[in-house]
């Protein structure tokens, strides 16, 4: 029992790199909220764009969705990190974490948007095109808070997955959470910086995860 | 005055891929009147009167409401033709994510640019026309089906149309709800409106209606007064489809 102690809390190798960890969430959470807010919008955007039924320009839509929804974002994080350079491309740790997390995330929520508008009746866009609206008042007043009602739950779970992936910025050395933890590891030779970090993860993401809970357990329409 | 052509429908064709919905259609109708129009499922009544908004593209033909060719002209002038033609439909279609006042408001706001105050007032005249003021701050999810579709032509009837088309209005509510939807449609007919109606209520065609008008297979088949088409029809088509839906 001493042993496991000493190993995952011990209280002096805390008090040492408690700062750190504070500094990586800091960072962790930075990033977070950027791609979150990034991420959301460039996907409703998209989805947005892609109901105006314009074939070339939802072949591409469609392409881009594919596309990082398949690739692991690490492969990405990694290519542009450390390939970028040679072609001339120099971007920092956190702006290529950041890019890669936000086009994840938007390619991510612009399908479910977009299954969140194709599941809007067709009736409510005859109301609104019938009552003048045109395509665009009709798509931003009547479809849009219908779509994005039906697109929260399954949006804020791959919120969550994605925003957990700021931990793969410890593979090119951005400071959040996980890497100030592997590299307080390595100095201290105690397992107690990662215990920290597993504390500091909770804090951030369980508080999420029950509002996501909550968030679905609101479906239906709310009343004032 | 009253005999002016308040929505005209002139050789209208509608194609889907090869298959001919509607053949030539023409049709006037005055300020004022009523027309009633029946005929079989698959008939071309729905795809006439969607096509009287562009809610459906006809194939070729013309529309003209209220002296204005609604072929002609850009988009803009499109959705400002179309504020002067009212729309009801079977499903109702009201947004489900607003009270009843947003949804009488909606349009009035962003297409009429009336000012909220505007909006406001004269989305409760009409919801106290169709009897439902009461209900201003319900969800549609709380009303009957007669009461939404009382709140659609509400919402329909604020852009103070010049025009109300229906289509099957009451085919998708319980019968003891019918009435009072028939009633609005009524008060309508007798404060002058010009309407289009497609339904199976022959009661209300016989005791409102102007005019009644048989399609099938996409023509026109026959036209008259309720007394003339519904007592001593002409064709032969005409008399098998109305004994088909007495009997
Ligand atoms: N979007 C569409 N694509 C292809 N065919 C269509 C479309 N809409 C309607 N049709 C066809 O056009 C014909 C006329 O349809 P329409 O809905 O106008 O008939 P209706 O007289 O309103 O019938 P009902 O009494 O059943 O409502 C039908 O044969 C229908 O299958
Ligand atoms: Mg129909």
């Amino acid at each position: 029992m001493d042993r496991f102690l000493e190993t995952f809390l011990n209280p002096v190798v805390m008090a040492q790199y408690t700062p750190d960890i504070i500094a990586g969430i800091w960072v962790t959470l930075q990033i977070a909220a950027a791609v979150i807010v990034a991420g959301i919008l460039a996907g409703l955007a998209l989805a947005c764009l892609r109901s105006y039924g314009v074939k070339t320009l939802n072949f591409f839509i469609i392409c881009y969705a594919d596309i990082f929804r398949a690739l692991p974002p690490l492969v990405v994080i990694l290519i542009l990190y450390f390939g970028f350079p040679s072609i001339g491309i120099q971007l920092s740790g956190p702006m290529v974490l950041f890019l890669v997390l936000a086009a994840t995330l938007a390619a991510f929520a612009e399908e479910i948007f977009w299954a969140g508008f194709s599941s809007v009746e067709k009736g409510q866009w005859e109301a609104g095109i019938a009552t003048g609206l045109g395509f665009t008042r009709t798509l931003t007043y009547v479809a849009l808070p219908q779509a994005v009602r039906l697109a929260i739950p399954p949006l804020v779970n791959r919120v969550l997955a994605i925003t957990k992936m700021t931990a793969l910025g410890s593979a090119i050395g951005v400071s959040e959470i996980l890497s100030s933890a592997t590299t307080a590891q390595s100095f201290s030779g105690s397992a107690t910086p990662l215990t920290m970090s597993v504390a500091a993860y909770l804090v951030i993401f369980l508080p999420m995860v029950v509002f996501a809970r909550w968030l679905e357990s609101r479906t239906a329409w709310k009343k004032r | 005055m009253a005999n002016r052509p308040m929505l005209e429908v002139v050789a209208l064709e509608k194609r889907f891929g090869t298959t001919t919905v509607l053949k030539k259609i023409d049709l006037k109708v005055s300020q004022g009147e009523l027309v009633f129009v029946i005929g079989p499922s698959g008939s071309g009544k729905s795809t006439m009167l969607r096509c009287c908004n562009r809610l459906e593209e006809p194939t070729s033909g013309d529309i003209i409401v209220n002296g204005r060719n609604i072929m002609a002209g850009t988009r803009r002038d499109l959705d400002r033709m179309r504020l002067q033609i009212g729309m009801v439909f079977q499903g109702f279609h009201l947004y489900p994510h607003m009270s009843v006042l947003k949804n009488v408001t909606l349009a009035q706001r962003k297409a009429l640019k009336r000012s909220k105050a505007e909006a406001d007032a004269r989305a409760m005249d009409m919801l106290e026309q169709v009897g439902l003021a009461h209900k201003a701050d319900a969800y549609p999810g709380e009303l009957s089906g007669g009461q939404q579709q009382r709140v659609a032509i509400a919402r329909s009837l604020a852009l103070d149309p010049k025009v109300m088309l229906f289509d099957e209005p009451t085919s998708a509510l319980d019968p003891e709800l019918v009435g009072s939807v028939l009633k609005v449609m009524k008060d309508l007919k007798s404060k002058g409106m010009t309407m289009v109606v497609v339904s199976h209520e022959m009661g209300f065609a016989r005791e409102t209606a102007d005019r009644v008008i048989f399609m099938d297979g996409g023509v026109v088949v026959e036209e008259g007064t309720p007394d003339e088409l519904f007592g001593n029809p002409k064709a032969d088509r005409t008399r098998a489809f109305l004994s088909r839906v007495s009997g």
